[in-house]
C-alpha cells in the first residue's frame, strides 16, 4: 500500500516535470502555471483551514500582499526584468506572513461563522487600502519590469518556479500533518475547548498555523504578478480568489493532503481551458454552465469531496472482502491522509 | 492529610443568575471527594472555575499551595489538574490513539510541536498502556467518533490519565452508563486512588458516590451546604431538605445548559 502510494506520487511528479516539454502551446502552458499557483495556494490554505476547521475566506489579502511586494520591490530596486525577479517570490511570501500576524491576532479570537465573516471583512480592508493608497498606484495598478523572454519559452521558467512552490507546499502540509503541531490543529478542529483542557495552547497554535499558511499564498501572488507584468487591486485582492481556494479544497477533500491538489488541478485547469476554448465564440459563456454543472455533480454525489468519497468506497470494499474471506486478519482502518 | 485542591469563597454570576455564591471546597490529597447536589446547584460551574474555564467574580482557587484562580485551562492542566466533561468530549475524527496523544505534551513549548513528530516511542507506549487499562487497546486505530457512549467515557478517562495529573475531576462518570460499566469505572477509580491519585467526582448516582467517596460535599443554590463522610451527609436533615425540595426555586436549568 505504502509503495503503491509512493509510486503514484513519483508518477505525478514526472508528469508535472515533463508537461512543458511535451506541451508547447503557450496558452496551455499559461493555464498550467496558473493552475500550479492555485494548487499551491489551496494546499496551503487547507494546511491551516482544513486541519484546524477555521474556514478563512480572506486569503486574497495575502495573495495581493505577495503580488504588491513583488511589484513594488522590483520597481524600487530598478530590477531588469528576468530570472533575478524570482528572488522576490519568497520575499512576497514573507511579507504575506507579516501581514497575517495582525489579521490572525484579530480574527482568531472568534470561531466558526464569526471567523469567516471577520476574515472577509479584513480582506476588504486590504483591498480598499490597495485602491486608496498612492504608492500602490490606486485602481490604475502597477506595471512590473518587462520580462524579455521569447514567446516559445516565456512560461517555462514560471512553470518550474510554480512547481517548486507547489512541491514546497505539499511537503510542508504533509510534515505538519505528521507533526505534534498538526495533531494539535486537528484536535482544535474537533473540540477546541477540550484541547485547551488537555494542555494545548490553542491560540499560539492557531496563529502559527494561520501565519504559516500565508507564506505559500504570498509566494503564489508574487509569482502571478511577475507572470502578468501588470497588477490591479481588484484582480490580486480578488474576493473570487478567497472563495475559489476554499472551494478547491472542499471539492477535492477538506482537511486531506491530496484533496486541494485534485480540486485545484481539476477546477482551475477546467475553468481556464473552458475560458480559452469557448469564451468569445458562438458558445459564449456556455463554459460557465458546464463548469457549474460539474461542480453540482460532485457536491451532489460526493459532499465531502472526491478524496474522502473514494476512500470511504475503498474502505467499504475492503470490509466486504474481509467478510467474504474470514481468514484474513487485515486491519480495516488505515491512517488518515 | 493536606489539602491539594481548594476553592475558597468563590462566587460567579451569569447575568442575573448567581451560579456560585461564596462556595468553598477542599479536596484532601489522596482522597476521593464527592460533590453532589440538585440540578442547577452549581457543581459544573464550580468545576469550570477550578479548571480555568470560567473566571470567578470573587474567591480564590489554589492547587498544591499555588494560586491558580485566573490561570487558563491549558496551564491548570499542565500543573496537574485533569478533568472530564459531563457530556463526553472526545476528538471524533481522530483515531483513539491520536486522542490519547493530544494529552501527552505536558509542559511543552508550543513551538516544539512543529519540530517533532506526533509521538515519541515512550508517549505511544504510555498511551497504549492506559488504553489497555480502560480496555480500549484493541480499538486504538479506530476513529474515536465511532465509539459507543460508554467507550467514550472510558477514552476520556484514559486521555486525562495519560498526562499523569495529580488530581482528576470527573463530571458524572456514571451518567448514562450501564450498571456493569458503572462498577467497572468505580473499580478503576479505586485502583488509581490506591496508586496515589486524588479524585473529585460530581455524580447523581448516590450509591456510586456513597460507596466510593471518603468525603462528600453537598451543594445547594451555589454554595456548599454540608461537608462530611458519606454516613454523616446521608443523615443530615439539611441535605434531605435540599434534595426533597424546600419549596424554593432551585432549578436553575439555564446554568447547566450554558455550562454543561
Amino acid at each position: 500500500m505504502f509503495r503503491t502510494r509512493s509510486a503514484l506520487w513519483a508518477l505525478a511528479l514526472v508528469v508535472f516535470l515533463l508537461y512543458p516539454v511535451v506541451v508547447t502551446n503557450p496558452a496551455y502552458r499559461n493555464i498550467a502555471v496558473v493552475t500550479l499557483i492555485f494548487m499551491a495556494c489551496a494546499t496551503s490554505w487547507n494546511m491551516f483551514s482544513g486541519y484546524s476547521g477555521y474556514v478563512a475566506l480572506g486569503s486574497a489579502a495575502f495573495y495581493g500582499t505577495g503580488a504588491y511586494t513583488m511589484a513594488l520591490l522590483a520597481n524600487h530596486l530598478h530590477m531588469a526584468g528576468g530570472a533575478a525577479m524570482f528572488w522576490l517570490v519568497p520575499l512576497g511570501g514573507l511579507a504575506a506572513m507579516v501581514a497575517a500576524v495582525p489579521v490572525g491576532l484579530i480574527a482568531l479570537r472568534v470561531r466558526r461563522h464569526t471567523f469567516v465573516v471577520i476574515t472577509i471583512a479584513i480582506f476588504f480592508v486590504f483591498q480598499l487600502t490597495a485602491i486608496n493608497l498612492s504608492f500602490t498606484g490606486g485602481t490604475g495598478g502597477l506595471s512590473l519590469p518587462y520580462v524579455p523572454w521569447g514567446a516559445s519559452y516565456f512560461e517555462v521558467p514560471f512553470y518550474y518556479v510554480g512547481l517548486g512552490i507547489l512541491i514546497f507546499a505539499v511537503i510542508l502540509s504533509a510534515l505538519v500533518r505528521r507533526s505534534r503541531f498538526g495533531l494539535q490543529l486537528l484536535a482544535i478542529r474537533d473540540d477546541e475547548d477540550r484541547a485547551l483542557g488537555l494542555g494545548v495552547r490553542v491560540f499560539p497554535v492557531k496563529l502559527t498555523g494561520f501565519v504559516m499558511s500565508a507564506f505559500v499564498i504570498g509566494m503564489g501572488g508574487a509569482l502571478y504578478a511577475m507572470l502578468q507584468g501588470q497588477i490591479y487591486p481588484q484582480f490580486v485582492f480578488n474576493p473570487i480568489f478567497d472563495i475559489t481556494v476554499a472551494l478547491m479544497a472542499f471539492f477535492g477533500g477538506f482537511g486531506t493532503l491530496l484533496g486541494p491538489l485534485l480540486g485545484g488541478l481539476i477546477l482551475e485547469s477546467a475553468q481556464q481551458y473552458f475560458t480559452v476554448t469557448f469564451s468569445g465564440g458562438s458558445l459564449g459563456s456556455l463554459y460557465l454552465i458546464i463548469f457549474g454543472a460539474l461542480f453540482l455533480i460532485v457536491i451532489l454525489f460526493m459532499p465531502q469531496g472526491i478524496v474522502i468519497a473514494v476512500r470511504t468506497w475503498f474502505v467499504a470494499r475492503a470490509a466486504r472482502a474481509l467478510r467474504e474471506t474470514p481468514s484474513g486478519d487485515g486491519a480495516l482502518v488505515g491512517g488518515g491522509v | 492529610m493536606s489539602t491539594l485542591l481548594s476553592a475558597q469563597g468563590v462566587s460567579r454570576a451569569f447575568g442575573g443568575v448567581q451560579a456560585l455564591s461564596l462556595c468553598s471546597l477542599d479536596v484532601e490529597k489522596g482522597s476521593i471527594t464527592g460533590l453532589i447536589g440538585p440540578n442547577g446547584s452549581g457543581k459544573t460551574t464550580l468545576f469550570n472555575v477550578m479548571t480555568g474555564y470560567v473566571k470567578p467574580d470573587v474567591g480564590t482557587v489554589t492547587f498544591d499551595g499555588r494560586n491558580i484562580t485566573n490561570a487558563r485551562p491549558d496551564k491548570v492542566f499542565a500543573l496537574g489538574v485533569g478533568r472530564t466533561f459531563q457530556l463526553t468530549r472526545i476528538f471524533g475524527r481522530m483515531t483513539v490513539v491520536e486522542n490519547m496523544l493530544v494529552a501527552t505534551q505536558h509542559e511543552e513549548g508550543w513551538l516544539r510541536g512543529l519540530t517533532r513528530s506526533k509521538s515519541s516511542k515512550s508517549e505511544l507506549d504510555s498511551a497504549m498502556e492506559w488504553l489497555d487499562f480502560v480496555g480500549l487497546a484493541r480499538l486504538s486505530s479506530m476513529e474515536a467518533g465511532s465509539l459507543s457512549y460508554g467507550q467514550r467515557k472510558l477514552l476520556e478517562l484514559a486521555y486525562v490519565l495519560v498526562a499523569d495529573p495529580d488530581v482528576i475531576l470527573l463530571d458524572e462518570p456514571a451518567g448514562g452508563v450501564n450498571p456493569t460499566l458503572i462498577n467497572e469505572i468505580g473499580e478503576k477509580i479505586r485502583t488509581l486512588n490506591k496508586s496515589g491519585k486524588t479524585f473529585l467526582i460530581v455524580e447523581h448516582n448516590m450509591e456510586f458516590v456513597m460507596n466510593l467517596c471518603d468525603a462528600v460535599t453537598v451543594m445547594h443554590q451555589g454554595s456548599d451546604l454540608v461537608t462530611g463522610t458519606p454516613a454523616e451527609v446521608r443523615s443530615n436533615p439539611l441535605v434531605l431538605d435540599a434534595y426533597l425540595g424546600g419549596g424554593e426555586d432551585d432549578e436553575d436549568e439555564t446554568i447547566e445548559a450554558a455550562h454543561g
